[in-house]
């Protein structure tokens, strides 16, 4: 069974169309990557995925979105589709609570409010984005005093700390350092055999790595969706998707 | 020689702009030093004593028999009526500010703000005439109190006119939380509640106490109002139907019968040093906690 289904997806920032009718499945863990330059309308998919478009006000969408059979449409209980779907954006955000109360956040967020639960979601959180050794005795400073790699891992534990069944990483490599991106590629290839993950990156190199099928998204429009076997091929079935592949454009 | 005179131009428009710069710190230690030397004859003066003004409730500055210079009652009146106004203003200030900055769509927030400005901009003197013929009245109707201008009379206008200020400071308090951290509370299946309660409010904390201070020091200071709706008697009061004076009030009220001089003329100066210190203080932690919050 397929964990969302998009089928005609067009977003319009006022009269400027960024998306035209877009469609494609998300299965069952696996990793899709979502590659292209900037402007094609990458981010603008996710942002359909957990609503978070909702809080653009000249944004207008069409088109249908399936997340674990259910449509997505006016009545959808939003609080609850975000925590089913977490994201982690681009730039880190510690928000400024401790690092307890970073990881917390979401669960309280939820209702959950026993301690032992919580210490235990925290730790187990925190863990699986290899932070827990780095904080494990300073969880009560606040998350923003964390460096830049640090908090984008703040930031994955977090996206986990609610237990989504499908994971969104926007770009999340932009702006931490080399060694910390291969940790987090290690944590989501750990992560594969229990969420389905889509990985938007503007790293061919990094969509070559980690997922099981990538598409090419160029200006709106998927050029090609395919396993990564046939993306990153000498012949992928377009023209275009090779030239980006091998840094010919974008 | 046409050089020298622009030069010479140049330095008489910088010494200007500088003295324009440095004129409110002129202003703020002439006006303390000015209050101060009108006071400053009691230290010799042998009807009074430091002492009996802050300890003693009797106030009888024109008594022929026994003078009294106490102010302790109206060091009550002031605090009694403006904390109960803060107790009031603050949760209603913060809480527009809350729906103005986070929850309201952007037109009615831009009309909501002009209209909070307006009710910053009506003159005490009307909110006293408001006191006197509206909440008195009210308040006689809903409790049991025989005359309406009293604490709670005073504390509800000087909450409704030290709203605004607050709703103003905090609501840039709120502003200043970066976008970020509402994008990434939502994503994480936060309510607009939750947001704000459990990020938000954390975040703006310093903001939000600034904002609750200056507040604070805006109904210290204010006289009219509560001249004209708070009863005006020397008591300590014991609930909040009770009629007070505040230390504004007082000097409002009796500085132009004293004779200049005098010994009564002398206090309500010293009265005037001490709500200088009072509001100098309360200004100053607002400005501690600002400074803090720029600087974490």
């Amino acid at each position: 069974m397929n964990r969302i289904e998009v089928r005609d997806l067009r977003v319009a920032y006022g009269d400027r169309e960024v998306l035209h009718g877009v469609s494609f499945d998300l299965r069952e863990k696996e990793i899709l990557a979502i590659i292209g330059p900037a402007q094609s309308g990458k981010t603008s998919i996710l942002r359909c995925l957990n609503r978070t478009l909702d809080f653009s006000p000249d944004a207008r969408v069409s088109g249908a979105i399936t997340v674990d059979g259910q449509l997505l449409d006016r009545h959808t209980d939003v609080e609850a589709l975000r925590r089913k779907v977490g994201m982690v954006a681009p730039l880190p955000v510690g928000l400024p609570l401790s690092i307890y109360d970073n990881v917390a956040f979401a669960p309280r967020c939820a209702g959950i409010s026993g301690r032992a639960e919580l210490d235990a979601t925290v730790e187990q959180c925190l863990r699986r984005a290899v932070l827990w050794d780095e904080v494990k005795d300073r969880l009560t400073i606040s998350g923003t005093k964390l460096s830049g790699g640090q908090q984008q891992r703040l930031t994955l534990a977090r996206a986990l700390s609610h237990r989504p069944g499908i994971l969104c990483l926007d770009e999340f490599s932009i702006a931490i350092d080399p060694v910390t991106t291969m940790r987090i590629e290690e944590v989501l290839r750990e992560l594969r055999p229990e969420l389905s993950i889509i990985l938007v990156t503007n790293l061919t190199q990094q969509a070559k790595r980690l997922a099981d099928r990538t598409m090419f998204l160029l200006k709106g429009e998927i050029v090609e969706l395919a396993d990564n076997g046939v993306i990153f091929s000498a012949t992928p079935g377009d023209r275009r998707t090779f030239d980006y592949v091998n840094g010919k454009f974008g | 020689m046409w050089r020298r005179w622009r030069k010479l131009k140049e330095a008489f428009i910088e010494a200007l702009i500088r003295l324009c710069g440095i004129s409110a710190t002129i202003f703020v230690v002439g006006i303390f030093l000015f209050v101060c030397r009108e006071a400053f004859p009691l230290r010799h003066n042998p009807d009074f004593h430091l002492t009996e003004f802050f300890l003693s409730i009797q106030w009888y500055p024109t008594s022929e028999i026994t003078k009294r210079y106490g102010v302790l009652a109206m060091i009550a009146g002031t605090f009694s009526v403006t904390l109960l106004s803060m107790l009031m203003a603050a949760p209603l200030g913060l809480g527009a500010a809350i729906y103005i900055s986070e929850f309201c769509a952007p037109r009615p927030r831009e009309i909501l703000k002009v209209l909070v400005e307006l009710l910053a901009a009506i003159p005490s003197v009307v909110w006293g005439f408001a006191g006197l013929t509206i909440t008195s009245r009210l308040i006689v109707r809903f409790t049991s109190a025989d005359v309406g201008v009293n604490l709670l009379n005073g504390a509800v206008l000087l909450a409704l006119m030290s709203v605004p200020i607050i709703v103003s400071l905090a609501e840039d308090a709120f502003k200043a939380v970066p976008d970020s951290y509402r994008e990434a509370a939502i994503a994480l299946g936060a309510t607009r509640w939750q947001t704000t309660w459990r990020v938000l409010l954390p975040a703006a904390r310093n903001g939000l106490t600034a904002a609750v201070l200056l507040g604070f020091g805006r109904a210290i200071g204010e006289t009219m109002a509560v001249l004209m709706a708070s009863g005006h008697a020397i008591t300590i009061p014991h609930s909040v139907l009770d009629p007070v004076r505040t230390l504004t009030a007082n000097i409002a009220a009796e500085l132009g019968e004293a004779p200049a001089e005098s010994t009564h003329y002398q206090v309500l100066f010293l009265t005037g040093v001490l709500l200088f210190l009072i509001t100098f203080v309360v200004n100053l932690s607002a400005g501690l906690v600002i400074r803090r919050e720029r600087r974490s």
